[in-house]
């Protein structure tokens, strides 16, 4: 039983790391049907600008910020203003990368070729720029190790937790009950018409772009905070397995991103933990393809274009 | 005078020709080396050991074989710290190259595969770094500069049998990676061998890439085991170290020779001080040409070589050492190849850096493995020499 319970707390520290980046896919295909394959090197490049702030903050470069802060604040505002720069990488990606496609009428395939690329351009840019080398997040929130009976968890673990929780609710109010959701429904609703109506189509999706970044900035911190070595490509693997995630709970829909991530960290840490972990994949993504063929647009997809 | 002017021209261009011709004699020497990928700390300091050892060599002269004297000529490849690139590279530099011998691959995931390639190609290989058997199993040109996983296996589990009195163990390992994969074979083969089957309460594996260990690791904690034994690069070892205790696991870490290259401490920080690993050598308290070697590398580098700089020293020196006996290079790049390979074989008693060594059949040398222990303040402190 401890046994079950310890691994269900891992699975969900696990999951969370999936669902997080599955939103920032979801949201993104949600209004421009564009799957943004460059999502996973924008995670990255979420825990590297985290890195430089936290480093930056604790005083690693020959300046020290005069207050003596206790280190939960600068956890608090180097997730902050990572989020805000992150946002500002994604926000750059879709001006140069994707908006001059889509003013020309660029099919979608070559989109979806573009954001590849893109992604490419980040992981190799950051090795060209920053070398090979690993690095080492700083422990900026002390660990602490709770113990009830049998299991084991940590404060990190339960940060990360509790924030994914508290991210998809809040991503669920802004898209429900906001003009701005409204907009994003929206325009994932019929994008030729919108406009008409005086809604600037731009705008939105910009403000997507903002969301899904700033995501995937969030998910880059907490993720470096749990697994603190840092390289170029730490985003591949786990974008492209969000965004397989992101496909079973039905791409477009957030709560169809919160549950497929939940969903593969609870496959994959079962797998491991009962199995070799050769068959981990194997299984996790065998187990995935049977829901696909059943429901082949995910667990809370619809099979029309109107989702978010 | 202006016809004297040009024959002067002539003669002066003609000496100089000649004088370049006669100097510029070169030993050209390939290095196939992991500069990025996962362990791009192994590459840097293997091309900082031989850099150094080229500067050292070519300011003193070069290398006198036979009548000739030659220059170091060292071309550098990156394997990208993968099987298949150390191929590509390998024959970059055995064809496009024409190298009359390589040194590297470090790791055995791509030593292995690339000793196939110099064998086929009978070109000299010396792995400085590679502890995989199957490096030089059956392949007459290829040699390595360190001990082998066998031998390293018996040592780490005598070791924690007698210092933390151990009669369980646990291990885990990338099963996708030639180097844990044998080691925690050949681990689990020696502590079984001593404590009886089933004692190796826990064997579980990852792949690489994986950054989440907790799954394994929940098994590890839950398995009983006295001592927990990490065969793997200083990339994983941090996360697995800081999981585990995570996880509620306070006994012993024992780690192997791949912890001591690379940035493990700046990673791993205050997680991994207290905890014992195999190795080739150990800086602190060196003496003779060790220290030596050492003193130089820290005042040119700044900073104290690991295992890989060391051994990579050593394998340059012994290859130089095969050519000198070779008493003289025809030009013909086979024949010179094959003369390397036999007398790299012959060699006996070499004194390197990181020990005295003489080569057994398979190109394997005999030699010492030492266990250091991580203080607290961070450095790699002697604790105990094991020789075979």
């Amino acid at each position: 039983m401890d046994h079950f319970l310890q691994n269900l707390l891992n699975a969900l520290q696990w999951g969370s790391f999936y669902a997080l980046i599955a939103l920032g896919y979801t949201l993104v295909y949600g209004v421009l049907l564009l799957i943004n394959f460059a999502h996973g090197d924008i995670f990255m490049v979420g825990a590297y600008i985290g890195f430089f702030v936290a480093t930056f903050l604790i005083g690693s470069y020959s300046y020290h910020i005069p207050f003596g802060l206790p280190n939960e604040v600068l956890f608090v505002i180097t997730v902050l203003v990572t989020m805000v720069l992150t946002a500002g990488v994604g926000v750059t990606l879709e001006r140069v990368a994707y908006r001059p496609l889509r003013r020309r009428g660029a099919g979608r395939l070559y989109l979806v070729i573009t954001a590849l690329m893109a992604g490419l351009i980040l992981e190799h840019g950051n090795l060209a720029l920053l070398g090979a080398s690993r690095r080492s997040f700083p422990e900026l929130i002390p660990k602490v190790v709770y113990q009830w009976g049998g299991v084991v968890v940590t404060n990190v673990k339960l940060l990360v937790i509790v924030t994914t929780v508290i991210v998809f609710l809040l991503l669920e109010a802004v898209v429900r009950k906001t003009k701005l959701g409204m907009a994003m429904r929206a325009i994932s609703y019929d994008r030729f018409a919108v406009p008409l109506m005086g809604i600037p189509v731009d705008t939105v999706i910009v403000f997507t772009f903002v969301l899904g970044s700033s995501m995937a900035a969030l998910a880059g911190v907490l993720f470096a905070a749990a697994y603190p070595v840092l390289e170029p490509y730490m985003g591949a693997l786990i974008g492209w397995k969000a965004f397989i995630a992101a496909v079973v709970g039905g791409i477009g829909e957030i709560r169809g991103a919160f549950v497929g991530g939940f969903l593969l960290g609870f496959v994959e840490i079962f797998v491991a933990a009962f199995f070799p972990s050769t068959l981990r994949d194997l299984i996790a993504f065998f187990v995935l393809l049977i829901f696909l063929s059943f429901k082949p647009t995910g667990i809370f997809g619809v099979a029309r274009s109107t989702k978010i | 005078m202006r016809r004297l002017l040009v024959g002067g021209v002539v003669v002066l261009a003609v000496t100089l020709m000649c004088v370049c011709g006669a100097w510029g004699k070169s030993l050209k020497i390939g290095f196939n080396l992991p500069m990025t990928g996962g362990i791009p700390d192994v590459g840097e300091s293997s091309k900082e050991a031989a850099e150094m050892l080229k500067e050292q060599v070519n300011g003193a002269g070069g290398v006198k074989v036979g009548k000739d004297v030659y220059d170091l000529d060292f071309v550098y490849e990156d394997n990208e710290e993968k099987a298949e690139s150390a191929t590509a590279a390998m024959l970059k530099l055995i064809t496009q190259n024409e190298v009359l011998a390589i040194i590297g691959p470090q790791a055995s995931k791509q030593a292995v595969p690339a000793g196939e390639t110099a064998d086929s190609f009978e070109t000299p290989m010396i792995s400085p770094w590679s502890t995989n058997p199957n490096t030089t199993l059956n392949r007459p040109y290829v040699f390595r500069a360190c001990f082998l996983d066998p031998f390293q296996a018996p040592v780490a589990v005598n070791f924690v049998s007698e210092e933390f009195g151990a009669k369980k163990a646990a291990v885990i390992y990338d099963i996708a990676s030639d180097y844990p994969n044998g080691l925690a074979n050949d681990f689990k083969k020696a502590f079984e061998k001593r404590h009886g089957d089933g004692s190796v309460v826990a064997f579980e594996t990852f792949t690489t890439k994986d950054t989440d260990f907790s799954a394994q690791l929940t098994n590890i904690v839950k398995s009983d085991a006295d001592v927990l034994f990490v065969p793997q690069y200083y990339g994983e070892v941090p996360l697995i170290v800081k999981q585990a205790h995570e996880l509620g696991w306070k006994k012993p870490i024992m780690g192997s020779d791949s912890w001591g290259s690379g940035d493990l401490m700046g990673l791993c920080g205050d997680d991994c001080k207290g905890l014992f690993f195999t190795t080739h050598y150990s800086p602190v308290g060196a003496k003779g040409s060790t220290k030596e070697f050492i003193d130089r590398y820290s005042a040119k580098y700044g900073r104290v070589p690991n295992d890989v700089a060391a051994l990579t020293w050593d394998a340059i020196r012994l290859l130089l050492e095969a050519i000198r006996n070779t008493r003289g290079l025809t030009g013909n790049l086979q024949n010179d190849r094959k003369a390397v390979r036999d007398e790299l074989a012959k060699i006996k008693d070499f004194e390197g850096v990181t020990g005295k060594m003489s080569f057994t059949t398979t190109g394997d040398p005999i030699k010492c493995a030492v266990v250091v222990k991580i203080n607290d303040k961070g450095e790699y402190e002697f604790y105990k020499s094991v020789c075979p």
